[in-house]
C-alpha cells in the first residue's frame, strides 16, 4: 500500500480514534501512517456488532412475552453466545442452555455469581427485564 | 524507520509510540524502554510472527478460525530465543494478588507489559469492544486509582480505573489472561540482531512453505480459496456464506490491524533487514510481500462488498483473489529461502 492510498474514511466504529498502518512512501521506503479507518473495516465490524444487537433485540421481545430468560438477553447484549458465555463462566454449554430455559430465580446464588462476574451485572439485577 | 511525530514522552521517561499491532507494539516499547532500540516491524519479524492458518475444525463464534499471525503470546515468548532477552512472565490465580504485584512493580519504577480483555477496557471505542482476551499493553504508572497505560494501538497514552483493569485482566475463557504481567528483569550486554533476523526468516519461510498439513502456510490459503468456492454446498442457510466471509475479513482487518496489515508490517521488517545486510534480494522479497498485502486488501474489499451485496461479487472472484495472494507469498518465501544470510 502506498502512503497516498491509505484510506481516511472516518470510521464511526473507531469513534474518532486513529489507527496506524504501514505504507510505502514516494521513495519506496516503509513508514507508518495514521488513518481514521477504512470503509471495509466499518462494514465487517458493523456486521458483527449488529448481529449481536439483533439477537439481543429478538431475545428481549421474547423475554417480555415471558418466553425467555433475561439472562439470554444479557448474554447477547454483552456480545456473548452460549459457547463464549460457557467459557467465561467456566460452566458447560449444556448447563448454560439449561439455565437459560428456567426462571433466573431458580438458579443458586453460586451460579448467579458466575453469571454476574461474566456479564458485569449485579447478582440481584440478573432477573430484571430492561 | 518510524517518524518521531507519533511518539510522546511521559513522566518516568517512558515513551509512548503507537503501533499497528498490540503484541509487537507492547514488546518493542518494553525493549526500547529498557535500552534496546528496536522497531515494531523488527520485533514482529524476528519473532516469526507472520503466519497464515485456517482451521476448519476450530470454531470461533461458530465460524472456522482464520489467523494471519502467530498465536497470542508467541511474540513475548519468542524474545528469549530470538534476541536472548529474558522476559519474566507472571500469572495469578487471585485477582487481588495480581493487582498488588502490579502496584509493587510500578512502585519500583518498572514498566510492565500485560494481557487483558478488550471488552472490559473503558477507553476502547464501544463498537470495538469484543471478547478478545489477548490484547496487550504497557503500564507505566499509577495516579490515585487510575493506571497510566500505553496501549500500543491507541494514539495517546490512556488511563484505566483499577476496578476495570482488574476485570479486564482476570476474565475467563479462550486466551484467558490470568493477570499476565511481563517484563525483562535485565538486558543482555550484547544482542545479535543479525543472527536473529537470519534465523527468523528461515523459520517463517519454512512454516509458510513446508507445513505438511493444508491448514498452515501458503497451502492453507489455497485450501481456504477452495473452501470459499464451494461455500454454497456447505450450508443451505443464505446467511452462512456472507457471515463466513465477513469473519475472514474481520480477522484480517480489525483484529489484523488493517488491510492485510501483517503483510505490510512484515514487508517493512524485510526492508529493514535488507538495509542491515545490504542484500537486494531481501528488498525484492519485501516488495513481493507488499504486493501480497495489496491483494489482501482487494480481497477484503471484495469480501465486504459480497457481504453487503451492493455490487455483484461472486465467491469465485473471492477465491481467485486469495489464490493470487497465495502466489505472491509463495514467490516471496521461495526467494527468501534462496538467500543465504
Amino acid at each position: 500500500m502506498r502512503k497516498k492510498d491509505v484510506p481516511q474514511d472516518a470510521n464511526t466504529t473507531l469513534n474518532g480514534a486513529r489507527k496506524l498502518v504501514y505504507a510505502v512512501d514516494e521513495d519506496g521506503r516503509y513508514t507508518v501512517v495514521p488513518t481514521t479507518g477504512w470503509e471495509v473495516e466499518e462494514i465487517v465490524t458493523g456486521m458483527a456488532v449488529n448481529r449481536y444487537a439483533e439477537l439481543a433485540q429478538e431475545a428481549l421481545t421474547r423475554v417480555r412475552q415471558g418466553h425467555a430468560s433475561p439472562l439470554e438477553y444479557y448474554m447477547h447484549a454483552s456480545r456473548l453466545n452460549i459457547a463464549t458465555l460457557a467459557q467465561a463462566t467456566g460452566l458447560f454449554q449444556w448447563q448454560v442452555r439449561r439455565h437459560l430455559r428456567q426462571p433466573v430465580a431458580n438458579l443458586s446464588r453460586k451460579t448467579l455469581r458466575l453469571y454476574s462476574e461474566a456479564l458485569g451485572i449485579g447478582v440481584d439485577n440478573l432477573s430484571d427485564i430492561p | 524507520m518510524q517518524s518521531p511525530e507519533y511518539t510522546l514522552s511521559t513522566d518516568k521517561g517512558f515513551v509512548h509510540r503507537q503501533a499497528a499491532h498490540c503484541e509487537s507494539g507492547a514488546v518493542s516499547s518494553l525493549l526500547r524502554h529498557y535500552g534496546f532500540d528496536i522497531s515494531e516491524a523488527m520485533t514482529f519479524g524476528v519473532s516469526s510472527a507472520l503466519l497464515f492458518a485456517h482451521f476448519p475444525f476450530v470454531k470461533v463464534d461458530g465460524f472456522p478460525l482464520t489467523a494471519y499471525r502467530a498465536m497470542p503470546g508467541a511474540i513475548v515468548k519468542s524474545m528469549t530465543r530470538s534476541l536472548g532477552v529474558r522476559i519474566t512472565r507472571e500469572r495469578f490465580r487471585d485477582p487481588r494478588a495480581g493487582m498488588a504485584r502490579l502496584d509493587d512493580l510500578l512502585r519500583r519504577d518498572q514498566v510492565v507489559g500485560m494481557q487483558a480483555s478488550v471488552y472490559w477496557l473503558p477507553y476502547f471505542p464501544p463498537d470495538m469492544r469484543f471478547h478478545f482476551n489477548a490484547h496487550n499493553m504497557v503500564v507505566y504508572g499509577k495516579q490515585g486509582d487510575n493506571y497510566l497505560i500505553s496501549d500500543p494501538v491507541a494514539e495517546f497514552p490512556v488511563i484505566c480505573p483499577s476496578a476495570d483493569l482488574q476485570k479486564a485482566r482476570f476474565v475467563k475463557g479462550l486466551f484467558a489472561p490470568k493477570g499476565l504481567l511481563y517484563y525483562p528483569p535485565d538486558m543482555p550486554a550484547h544482542i545479535d540482531l543479525e543472527k536473529a533476523i537470519a534465523r527468523s526468516i528461515k523459520k517463517t519461510s519454512f512454516v509458510m512453505l513446508n507445513t505438511p498439513a493444508p491448514y498452515v502456510g501458503v497451502r492453507a490459503m489455497r485450501y481456504l480459496a477452495n473452501r470459499i468456492r464451494h461455500l454454497p454446498d456447505v450450508s443451505g442457510d443464505p446467511r452462512y456464506a456472507p457471515d463466513y466471509v465477513g469473519t475472514i475479513v474481520r480477522m484480517q482487518e480489525e483484529i489484523g490491524t488493517g488491510g492485510g496489515g501483517f503483510r505490510f508490517v512484515y514487508a517493512s521488517f524485510l526492508q529493514e533487514a535488507a538495509h542491515k545486510f545490504n542484500e537486494p534480494r531481501l528488498q525484492e522479497a519485501s516488495e513481493l510481500m507488499t504486493r501480497a498485502g495489496d491483494v489482501w486488501r482487494e480481497f477484503a474489499l471484495l469480501g465486504a462488498r459480497f457481504c453487503k451485496k451492493r455490487t455483484e461479487v461472486t465467491l469465485e472472484q473471492l477465491a481467485d483473489a486469495m489464490l493470487i495472494c497465495a502466489d505472491h507469498e509463495y514467490d516471496a518465501f521461495r526467494l527468501l529461502r534462496s538467500v543465504r544470510l
